[in-house]
This record gives C-alpha cells, structure tokens and sequence, in this order.
C-alpha cells in the first residue's frame, strides 16, 4: 500500500516537511540581524524567522526559523529560509505567498494562509532590521498590520476589501476569512470597517 | 518498503471482518430484489430479515423495530426531522412542543441538523459539558421542561471516548413527557447497549465502526413512538425508509453484529490494557502532555492525548510517514482552523486543542504495535518540539 497512495501534499513539501532546513535551534545564542514573530499558537500557528545581513550588500546571509503549525506550514518556512539567502533585503520583502506556494511545487487552495505566515515572519523580520539601525522611513512605507492573527489579515487588506465593496463584518469576512478561527479580531476589524467607510465613501 | 503499518484510526472506521467478508461476498449472488415475490427476491429479503433479527436482539429489542438507513449519520437525521417534519402527507408535527436539547460535543450530523431546525424556528438547547466530556446535568435539569419535544445525547463520544450517563438523561426526558434519542455509533459493539435499559426510543448504530463495510446504518425505533420517514417513495422498511435495499451491506452488517456477540467481551478487555500501556508508556516517555476525556467512563479503545507546542496535523503527517495512522480533531487539514469542537467544549484552551490526536484501537492491533506507536511518537513529539516556536 506504500508507493501507490499519494501523500496529501508535493513531493517537494514531503521533503521539506521530513528534512527541515535551517531550523532555529538555539535562539537565545543565535545573534540575529532582525526578528520576525506573526501568529498566534492560539489560531494553530505561529512563526519566528530571524536573519543575518550582509550590510555591504544589503542582502540576506542567513535564514532562520522555528513554526509552530502544520506540515504546509513548516515545509514553506523551510524553503523559504533557503530561497531568500543571497537575495536583497527589498526582493526579499517583496516575495509574495505564491512565489513561495510556486517554489514549493504547490499548496492546496485552503493551505496557501500557511505559506502567508512563513513570508509575513519574514517582512516583519526586515522591518526589525530596519527599525534597529534607523532606516525607519522605509517601515513606514512597507508595513501592514496584522490584524487577524489567525487568518493573518492585515490592515491593507482590510481597505482593500471595504473598496471591493465589503461593507458589514460578514461581508468583510466573506472578502477575508478574517475572524473565523478564535474571533478575537471582531471588535479591532468592525473599528477599521467603519473608519475605511469614512475614509472612501463618506460625503 | 518493509515498514509497520499500524492503524489507530478505528473510530473513523473499521477494516471489514474477515467472516463478514466472507458473507458479503456470497451476498453478491443474491441479486434478487427484497421486494420482489419470486424466489429471487426472497433469497434477498432472507438474508436481510435474518440481520434485522440479529441486530435486534444484539441491541435488547425486536427485528422489527430496527429500521435500515443508508449510514448513521441518515439515521440521526431522521430523528431530528420526524418530530417537526411539515410534509403534506404526514400528520405533522407530531408535537406542540417547540424545544430541542442536545449537547455541545455531539457528531456533526445531529448538530449540523439541530441548526437547520433552529432556522425553523425550533429552540435547540446544547448543554455544556465538564473537563471529561460528561454532559453538565445540573444544566439539563435546569432546561427541560414540558416544552421539550426530544433530547438528543450520544452515548459515546467519538473524539475523546467519554461514555454519557445514557440511562439517566432518558429518565429525565421522560419525566417531562419528552422523546429520547441516542447516537450510540460509536458505543455499540464496543461496550454493552441495551435498549430496554437504557429506557432510549431512538437510538441510532452504524455497521462500518464494528468491522461491517460502510454504507449502512440502522435506527432503533420503539415501538409506538412517532415516526416519520425520511426518505419517501416505497414501501420498503415497513414504509419507515424508502429505497431498495443495501442487500450486500445489510448482510454483512448482520454478520458484523453476529461476530460481535463473541468477540465484545475479549476485545474490550484486551483493548483497555492496550490503553493502559500506550497511556503509561507516552507518560513516561514524553513531558508536558495531557490526556483528554474521562479517565474511566471511557471507550476502551480510544485515547485521546495533547502534546503541548506541536502541532496536531503535523504530528499526524509525521506519524503517517512511519507507517502510524490516528487522527486530529483539528481541522487544519480539511481546510479550516477550527480546532476540535469537542475538546473546546470540554475546556481545552485552543493551543492544547490544536495539538491533540486520537488513537483509537482495534482488534487488529497488538502490543507490538502499541510500543512501535509509543516509541515513534516520543520521536515525533521530540522533532516538533525542537522546531516549534512553544517549548
Ligand atoms: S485573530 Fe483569531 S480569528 Fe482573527
């Protein structure tokens, strides 16, 4: 029965998954140029991604993490650590989930959020890098903010939702997925509904 | 590959008994259909009427109160529907009574079809339990009243095992002039289930968790309870569930009951002390876990387990690539976060929820197996640990 049944995902994530690379073992020794935290172990997942720059060339030297979440999870924080080395830190926080779904061989529809949590730990990895040696003007212009741990929404999508015409908290989560694990957003998310509503339509 | 297959995913289903292999596959030739009055359809109708008498009597009650349905899921919907059920042709509703009270860590099948009629209107109650699963009766005693129509509360728990006071939540029902059902899917064939004891007028049971294939559950219904069928369009079932007859599946649900009247007993025994040395040996071998459900009114071979900071889908991938199947209450790999909605009932914070499995046991399974599943998942708790982002 062995060969003949697929596993679930790709062959590539069964690899990644089985032989994850650049794990963060010891995260109190490792000096890190920037720290990334997104998730919540609460929603079922939760990423830690920590690099090392080359400052003469402003690119990534080294990609570590630590997930708490499922094999698809894993697997993207896995390559994702491999794929960004030698990459400058503004191609690195421009990958996109897909590039890394791509790299990946592909994730199911519904996994895709897990791929979106590996390159959010990401971003928010450089941003750290940038904020410790005062480069803040470019955080500004590039952070999101999370709004939906669990579902890993942010603030930008937020308004883009509520321009695509979500206009009450179902509809926004119909846009979204926002909310529909622990809840705890609700409040947070109907405030931006309404302040967007404001700011794009109101007369 | 030479690897240990181990299958610890019986609650999910069940491999076919060899035996009842063995009558299926001679069912094949009776093709005829049960209806029919030749001889060909009496070879069928035989062969059925033969497993009505042996599921009746295995459950405490008559051939003829058992009624076939094509799973269990079919037959706990059909409970929940006949009370209120609007057809034309039927002398619906056959009560005044507006009030439905289930609990919170029922199948999806009974809370699925309770939220439907609560859209129509019916207030459907769903009682809370404690840390063990057991239905908070000072709750239940606080909500039923003479407006109750039906209590619904299965008798064993699925996910984590928990075994519900079955007989005294019938004897409150009834107190208050209500109907009572129980889902005893995962209860019959593994721990004794007796209609007339558990004082039950509905109780539902499903053939593919005891070794018969899948495909075909049955009701229990006591005689003189309102009924009202489901499927319409025949006769079939004494007019209680239209639709020719699962011949092959009927059959072997029968001879699955049959084997069950010897192997029962032995089986839970050896299943128990199963549960017993897997327990010991994950709490010997692995920290910071917890055991869910209770820890005696409980399925003999079910086991349900938290492993705090790792996560549920990846400890079953993991076990899965040795050759280990059990199962998560999360849902992460259907597609969803949601984690286990019976174990946030029973209080579990969602981080333990999302880090749990089921292992559920068979008769198929051996103390070899137990210590090859004990070992492997020492190994894989060990791994995620190590690359988890919760210590
Ligand atoms: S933060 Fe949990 S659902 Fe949004």
């Amino acid at each position: 029965m062995d060969n003949k049944f697929e596993w679930v995902y790709s062959e590539k994530v069964k690899d990644h998954f089985m032989h994850p690379r650049n794990v963060l073992t010891d995260e109190a020794a490792y000096n890190a140029d920037g720290r990334g935290i997104v998730g919540n172990i609460k929603c079922g997942d939760e990423m830690v991604v920590a690099i090392k720059v080359d400052k003469k060339k402003n690119t990534i030297a080294e990609c570590k993490w630590k997930t708490y979440g499922c094999a698809s999870a894993i697997a993207s924080t896995s390559i994702l650590s491999e794929i960004v080395v030698g990459k400058t830190l503004d191609q690195a926080y421009h990958l996109t989930a897909k590039d890394i779904a791509k790299e990946l061989g592909g994730l199911p529809e519904h996994k895709i959020h897990c791929s979106v949590l590996g390159h959010k730990a990401l971003r928010a990895a450089i941003e750290d890098y940038y904020t410790r040696n005062g480069m803040t003007n470019k955080v500004e212009e590039e952070k999101a903010h999370i709004i939906c741990q669990c579902m890993n929404v942010t603030d930008i999508e937020i308004e883009e939702a509520v321009l695509e015409g979500a206009r009450t908290y179902l509809e926004l989560q119909e846009h979204t997925k926002l909310g529909t694990v622990c809840g705890q957003c609700k409040d947070k998310a109907i405030q931006m509904l309404e302040e967007y509503k404001k700011k794009h339509f109101s007369k | 590959m030479s690897k240990r297959k181990v299958y610890l995913d019986h609650n999910a289903t069940t491999p076919l008994h060899p035996e009842v292999k063995k009558v299926m596959i001679e069912a094949m030739d009776a093709f005829g259909n049960p209806s029919s009055l030749h001889s060909f359809g009496r070879q069928a109708r035989r062969l059925i009427d033969d497993a009505r008498d042996k599921i009746g009597a295995f459950i405490g009650g008559k051939a003829e109160d058992i009624v076939f349905s094509g799973s269990g899921s079919e037959a706990n919907n059909t409970v929940l529907n006949l009370l209120y059920c609007a057809a034309r042709h039927c002398e619906a509703p056959h009560t005044k009574r507006h009030q439905i009270i289930t609990s919170q860590i029922e199948h999806p099948c009974i809370l699925e079809a309770a939220a439907c009629l609560e859209e129509r209107g019916i207030d459907v109650v769903y009682l809370p339990v404690h840390k063990t699963g057991k239905i908070d009766m000072d709750k239940y005693s606080s909500v039923i009243s003479d407006k109750t129509a039906l209590v619904t509360v299965m008798m064993a728990n699925n996910e984590i095992g928990t075994i519900q006071d079955i007989k005294e939540i019938g004897r409150i029902a009834h107190k208050h002039g209500a109907m009572f059902h129980t889902d005893a899917i995962q209860a019959v064939g593994k721990i004794p289930v007796n209609v007339h004891e558990l004082g039950v007028d509905y109780l539902s049971l499903s053939a593919h968790k005891i070794y018969g294939p899948k495909g075909v559950g049955a009701l229990y219904v006591s005689p003189g309870v309102p009924f009202c069928p489901f499927i319409r369009g025949g006769h079939q079932e004494r007019g209680r569930r239209a639709g020719t007859e699962n011949t092959i599946g009927i059959a072997g649900f029968g001879k699955a009951i049959e084997m069950r009247v010897t192997e029962m007993g032995p089986e839970a025994k050896r299943l128990s002390s199963l549960k017993a040395k897997l327990k010991a040996g994950i709490e010997k071998n692995i920290p910071n876990i917890q055991f869910n459900g209770h820890p005696i009114d409980s399925l003999p071979g079910t086991l349900n387990v938290s492993f705090f900071g790792a996560e549920g889908e990846a400890i079953l991938l993991y076990l899965d690539l040795e050759g280990i199947a059990v199962s998560t209450g999360s849902a992460c790999a259907s597609g969803s976060l949601d984690p286990s909605h019976v174990l946030i009932a029973a209080g579990l914070p969602a981080e333990e929820a999302h880090g749990s499995i089921r292992i559920s046991m068979g008769r198929d399974n051996t103390e070899e197996d137990i210590g090859y599943t004990v070992e492997k998942i020492a190994l894989v708790i060990d791994k995620i640990r190590k690359m988890s982002t919760v210590r």
